[in-house]
């Protein structure tokens, strides 16, 4: 299909741009097959460029002659563009629906995308699962790196390498997938090095009504288990909603056939229902008539926080079973690919020193996430605005990228990146010109050749140019475990995601800089000292061989 | 000492707020102070609290474990003690009922507090803050504006201060006029004048119009403060109140003014509810704090249902409305409620904050609270409950306006000198009468209590440390204008470093603003370190003469640089508290106590603890030494 066919009007002057908080801009329109560009003739203004991708919904209105596009984007900001001519706004507003809600991953802005820097370390191949078990190999011999799901046919959204005990053979691997929701058999997430213990990841297993067991299901997490030690399996349910499953051929794990393991049952809730909580929050935020009362009432009837909440204890009470109780722990939910991976993710940043650099928590999302299979496609199809009937979108990530700023902000020196990193990972999970966050599964991303067709965000990201924005400037390595406070005073609304264009953010930028500036300065003079210090040690035994003028121009 | 009974009791069990067993120790009582000293073979952590910051106590009933007592602070700390014998609770129960109100003012603590201070030091210390000074910097007297001394007997205006800023046009006669038709004699004065747009912020009592009155002399009093501001041919008349309560005010012959018996004048209501609303909205707030391990929607259902962020959300409306009338219509306001002396209090001085960064400072916000609280007559004695009385007098209208000014720290986080902690210790030393500026209802009883000899003042000390009151963000050239806040509902948020202070869990574990200090002090440090090394290393090349061989390294550097800041981030890597299914470990595990408390020689009992005197006894209940954690 050509892009052309679908711009009846590419371009339209004289069109004004109202955004909050930012001067109106007049200026030209035009629409190319991926992007909304407004550019004005003034040099100093900058230009409006716009994904397609990024628009979820769009209103029309005229007065007269004179029609206005609301437009609503992905990342929550709203725009208006008042456009003289009834005509050229409508094919404009009939373009942009149309391209913004193109069926084909193969026709996303991804696969016509040509970077314009050098990729110099591809981010395609920076996170492989071999290289991660390299690294488990060093510190335990208990697991091995399995093939069983090679071609994809075990479990089609698991990767080709997994990650299980080394007493389980592949046969008992094939058994153990048919007893789980998709083939999900349990798989590491985590290693605790510490002692020794680890969270593993599973989706629902096939009990059913007539209570159906599988021997090498349960010998297999039984594997992971130390001589007398016992386990605790997260379901990420409640008991009532695991029970009803059942019925539908589901279900979890009976005392009687894992006794070894001790069940605990939490209310991540649905992704449909996280869905309904994401609109209703962004409506509260974005409707400035509210009193007081209404808001606080509509941030509540909202759920968001709530949701946050819940996802955080569960990771808590995961990572307290491992560092706490020294207990190996099970987490899953229904299909193991979304509030299974918000727990294991959550209480791997909690433990694990290593996921708070950008490095560290880059492979988290490689390894939970996209490899682990959550269906990023899907559930980023659509935001909070869309009036498309609702598929599978649900903003899981964006709940869990919620939940670590909540950590951040409670543990603001033992983060390596700041909260504009997560900002923008929420940006480029529901538009990107980077191909990582395309695709639903491992195996989808292979067919679709996006490590050879796109550009890895982390490609990008990891540029010294570009990731400087993103590091913060307070980090100081902290090699402890770090426990955030979960009660409701402790967790505040995000507002660098859910105020970002209801707010200037000009004094907070500029206290922003201020902090670097205090931290450069502070670098500064303790270089300086160090040079004069070590001259005058130097000179005690040597006599002078730096030039004092040297010294002087340091 | 005769409250005391019981000085003493051992065996003493702290709970956590989860109402869980946590330590066991001695409890004390002082003469000021209930002292718990936790026993354990580890630490020796000990809590401080003054008398004068207990509210309430409480004794619950009998448990197996022992006879509970509560005790409820000011300063927003609960303490759930459990003592093991049922006479004991009862002795302390009294003695701290009786000691956390005293009957006479000769019994507040400032009046046997003494912080070695010569007296010319402390004569000093009160006369730091002056009031002709602060209207000299505002460019007053000039030749709209006398400041005048009418009031210094106290006779026109018992609760005002004996300044008054007053137009230059209006004469005795007006002057005592409106005074005689205004509620409580608290006639319009001027409480700030802005000299870049000429505009002047007044304050008064309502006028004692009733249904038809009306007085000459007060419609004059409004002429001439309309006069004072040439360019701006009208003044807003602020009634802070819901229209409502004014009505109602009009059938007991009060109100507020007609707007066809002044001219010239823009009558607003602001809608600011009263102290009793107020007391009982904080009640609810607090109620909500304490909830064991409340789910989101109770929180948030609380909260709304507390009432608390409307009541600070009109306060700042009000400061906002007076802001934007002075800085961008440059018209004069003229503020009042009902006795004047409570919301006209918070709205005249948070619009002070708006429009003069002056007030922004350590200094100025000293300044501003010593103006329009303590010499407006702000009933500190009546509204703190410093002294058993009416607990219906008792309400948080200082509270409010501290939170309210916090609010604009975090919109503008550089546009304020201070930091969290100077409005912390503002608000716990208002009520603690440790020092004498917050006893007494209004300045003539001030004086009357001769506090300026019997007391010392609080602002010399806070002066003294201002070091860690200090916001390392502030950049004041940037902020050298009227602040814009938005008062949008979603802008407002919960205070938890106020009111769940003492919950250490639920704080940051990580304070941005005490790293960030901490680089800003060393950067003083380290420069003059530089220097001095620059200038050795000078006399070593011989550039500069100086005896040969006296090269010596600051004890602090080792020829290596630190990379990491010595005074590092205090951080403790938190707990996990509310996940109740596996055992978690106490709240302030990895925390060591340091017992470098000290009391005062005259009211130290002979309780068992390594004294220091010449600190004044600070304020912070606890102090804890974060150690390395694990």
């Amino acid at each position: 299909m050509e892009f052309a066919e679908l711009i009846k009007t590419p371009r339209v002057d004289g069109v004004v741009l109202h955004r909050p908080f930012l001067p109106t801009v007049e200026g030209t329109l035009c629409l190319t097959g991926h992007h909304l560009i407004l550019s004005s003739r003034q040099d100093n203004t900058e230009e409006l460029w716009l994904l397609h991708a990024n628009i979820d919904a769009i209103e029309k209105r005229f007065i007269g002659s004179l029609g206005t596009i609301i437009v609503k984007c992905k990342d929550l900001r709203i725009i208006q563009l008042d456009i003289p001519g009834m005509e050229e706004c409508l094919n404009i507003a009939n373009s942009i629906e149309a391209l913004s809600t193109l069926d084909s991953v193969s026709l996303m802005y991804p696969f016509f995308y040509r970077p314009m820097f050098e990729v110099i370390e591809d981010g395609w191949n920076l996170f492989l699962p071999e290289e991660a078990f390299k690294e488990l190999e060093s510190m335990t011999d208990e697991w091995r790196l399995s093939e069983v799901n090679k071609d994809f046919s075990i479990c089609p959204s698991y990767p080709a390498l997994v990650t299980v005990p080394k007493d389980i053979d592949d046969d008992s691997l094939c058994k153990a997938a048919t007893f789980r929701h998709g083939g999900r058999f349990p798989v590491l997430s985590y290693y605790h090095k510490k002692n020794g213990m680890v969270i593993m990841r599973a989706s629902q297993p096939l009990t059913g009504t007539s209570g159906r067991r599988c021997k090498e299901d349960e010998k297999l997490i039984n594997a992971t288990l130390r001589a007398g030690k016992r386990g605790y399996i997260i379901d990420t349910r409640t008991i009532a909603v695991a029970q009803q499953a059942k019925a539908r051929g589901g279900g979890f794990e009976q005392e009687a056939n894992y006794p070894q393991w001790r069940r605990i049952h939490k209310a991540i809730e649905r992704t449909n229902i996280l869905q309904e909580s994401l609109i209703k929050i962004v409506e509260a935020c974005n409707d400035h008539s509210n009193s007081m009362d209404r808001w606080l009432s509509k941030l509540e009837a909202s759920n968001w926080q709530s949701q946050v909440k819940e996802i955080l204890t569960t990771a808590c009470l995961a990572a307290q079973c491992i560092d706490r109780e020294g207990a190996s722990v099970l987490v899953h939910g229904t299909e193991g690919t979304d509030s299974t991976l918000q727990v294991t993710s959550l209480a791997q940043i909690i433990l694990e020193p290593a996921c708070r650099t950008v490095r560290g928590f880059q492979a988290l999302v490689e390894r939970e996430w996209l490899q682990a299979g959550h269906p990023f496609q899907q559930r980023c199809a659509q935001s909070a605005y869309s009036n498309e009937k609702l598929r599978s979108e649900a903003p899981v990530f964006l709940l869990f990228l919620d939940c670590v700023w909540q950590i951040l902000r409670q543990f603001p020196c033992s983060f390596q990146f700041n909260e504009h990193f997560l900002v923008m990972l929420f940006e480029h999970t529901y538009a990107s010109q980077f191909g990582t966050f395309l695709g639903t599964t491992a195996a989808e991303r292979v067919k679709l050749k996006l490590s050879q067709k796109t550009v890895s965000l982390w490609s990008w990201v990891n540029r010294p140019q570009e990731l400087e924005r993103f590091l913060n400037p307070l980090y100081e390595p902290n090699s402890l475990v770090i426990w955030p406070s979960v009660a409701p005073q402790s967790l505040l609304l995000w507002e660098g995601v859910f105020l970002r264009w209801n707010r200037s953010t000009k004094c907070l930028d500029e206290a922003y800089e201020e902090m670097v500036h205090i931290i450069e300065y502070n670098k500064e003079l303790q270089l300086k000292v160090w040079v004069r210090s070590s001259a005058a040690g130097q000179r005690r035994f040597m006599g002078p061989c730096i030039s004092h003028m040297h010294i002087l121009s340091l | 000492m005769e409250h005391i009974i019981t000085p003493k009791v051992e065996y003493v069990k702290l709970l956590d707020r989860y109402g869980k067993e946590s330590t066991i120790g001695t409890l004390y009582l002082t003469a000021t102070h209930l002292i718990y000293v936790e026993q354990d073979n580890h630490t020796r952590k000990e809590t401080w609290v003054l008398h004068h910051h207990i509210s309430s106590v409480e004794k619950l009933s009998l448990t197996v474990s022992g006879c509970p007592l509560l005790i409820h602070c000011k300063t927003f700390q609960r303490l759930h003690l459990l003592l093991p014998r049922e006479r004991d609770t009862q002795d302390v129960y009294q003695s701290l009922i009786r000691l956390c109100q005293p009957v006479s003012e000769d019994e507040l603590y400032a009046f046997l507090y003494n912080p070695n201070q010569t007296e010319a030091e402390r004569r000093d210390g009160w006369d730091l803050i002056d009031m002709a000074t602060d209207f000299s910097r505002m460019g007053l007297p000039n030749e709209f504006w006398d400041i005048s001394s009418i009031n210094s007997s106290y006779e026109l205006c018992s609760t005002y201060p004996s300044l008054l800023g007053i137009p230059k046009t209006a004469t005795v006669a007006t002057v005592t006029g409106s005074a005689k038709f205004r509620s409580r004699g608290r006639l319009p004065a001027l409480s700030y004048y802005h000299k870049d747009t000429k505009a002047a912020v007044c304050r008064c009592s309502q006028p004692l119009s009733g249904l038809s009155s009306r007085c000459v002399e007060d419609e004059q009093m409004l002429k001439c403060i309309n006069d004072a501001n040439p360019h701006c041919p009208f003044i807003y008349v602020v009634d802070t109140r819901p229209k409502l309560n004014a009505m109602a005010n009009r059938a007991a012959g009060k109100g507020y003014e007609n707007e066809e018996n002044y001219p010239n004048i823009r009558f607003h209501f602001q809608g600011i509810d009263n102290i009793h609303v107020m007391r009982s909205s904080l009640q609810k707030l607090l109620e909500l704090c304490a909830l064991r391990s409340p789910t989101m929607s109770d929180y948030l259902v609380g909260l709304e249902s507390s009432g608390w962020l409307r009541h600070i959300k009109s306060v700042m409306d009000a400061g906002v409305f007076l802001a934007k009338a002075v800085c961008d219509e440059g018209a004069s306001v003229l503020v009042h409620c009902s006795d004047g002396w409570d919301r006209t209090a918070q709205v005249c001085s948070l619009a002070c904050v708006l429009l003069d960064p002056y007030y922004r400072t350590i200094k100025g916000l000293m300044v501003l609270i010593e103006r329009e609280w303590i010499s407006f007559g702000h009933k500190f004695n009546h509204r703190c409950g410093h002294l058993e009385g009416n607990p219906k007098e008792v309400s948080p209208v200082f509270t409010q306006f501290v939170e309210c000014v916090w609010h604009l720290c975090e919109q503008f986080p550089c546009a304020f000198q201070f930091n969290e902690s100077y409005l912390l210790i503002i608000h716990d030393h208002v009520y603690a009468c440790q020092y004498g500026n917050f006893i007494g209802n209004c300045q003539r009883e001030q004086q009357e209590m001769r506090l300026r000899e019997r007391t010392f003042s609080l602002w010399p000390y806070l002066l003294q440390n201002q070091a860690e009151f200090q916001n390392p963000l502030y950049k004041r050239a940037t902020h050298n204008t009227v602040l814009r806040p938005s008062t949008l509902p979603l802008h407002f948020k919960f205070w938890c470093g106020m009111y769940n202070r003492y919950d250490k869990g639920m704080q940051p574990r990580q304070s941005v603003v005490n790293t960030l200090l901490a680089l800003t002090l060393r950067h003083t440090q380290e420069q003059k370190t530089m220097t001095e090394l620059q200038r050795q290393l000078a006399v070593v090349d011989g550039i500069l003469p100086g005896p040969i061989g006296t090269v010596s390294l600051p004890p602090d550097q080792n020829g290596c640089p630190r990379t990491t800041p010595t005074t590092s981030f205090g951080q403790s890597n938190g707990d996990c508290t509310s996940v109740s299914t596996c055992a978690g470990g106490k709240e302030d595990s990895g925390l060591e106590m340091s017992s470098q408390k000290e009391a005062e020689g005259s009211s130290a009992t002979e309780h068992e603890l390594q004294t220091k005197t010449d600190k004044p006894v600070s304020m912070v209940t606890q102090k804890e030494k974060v150690t390395e954690s694990l």
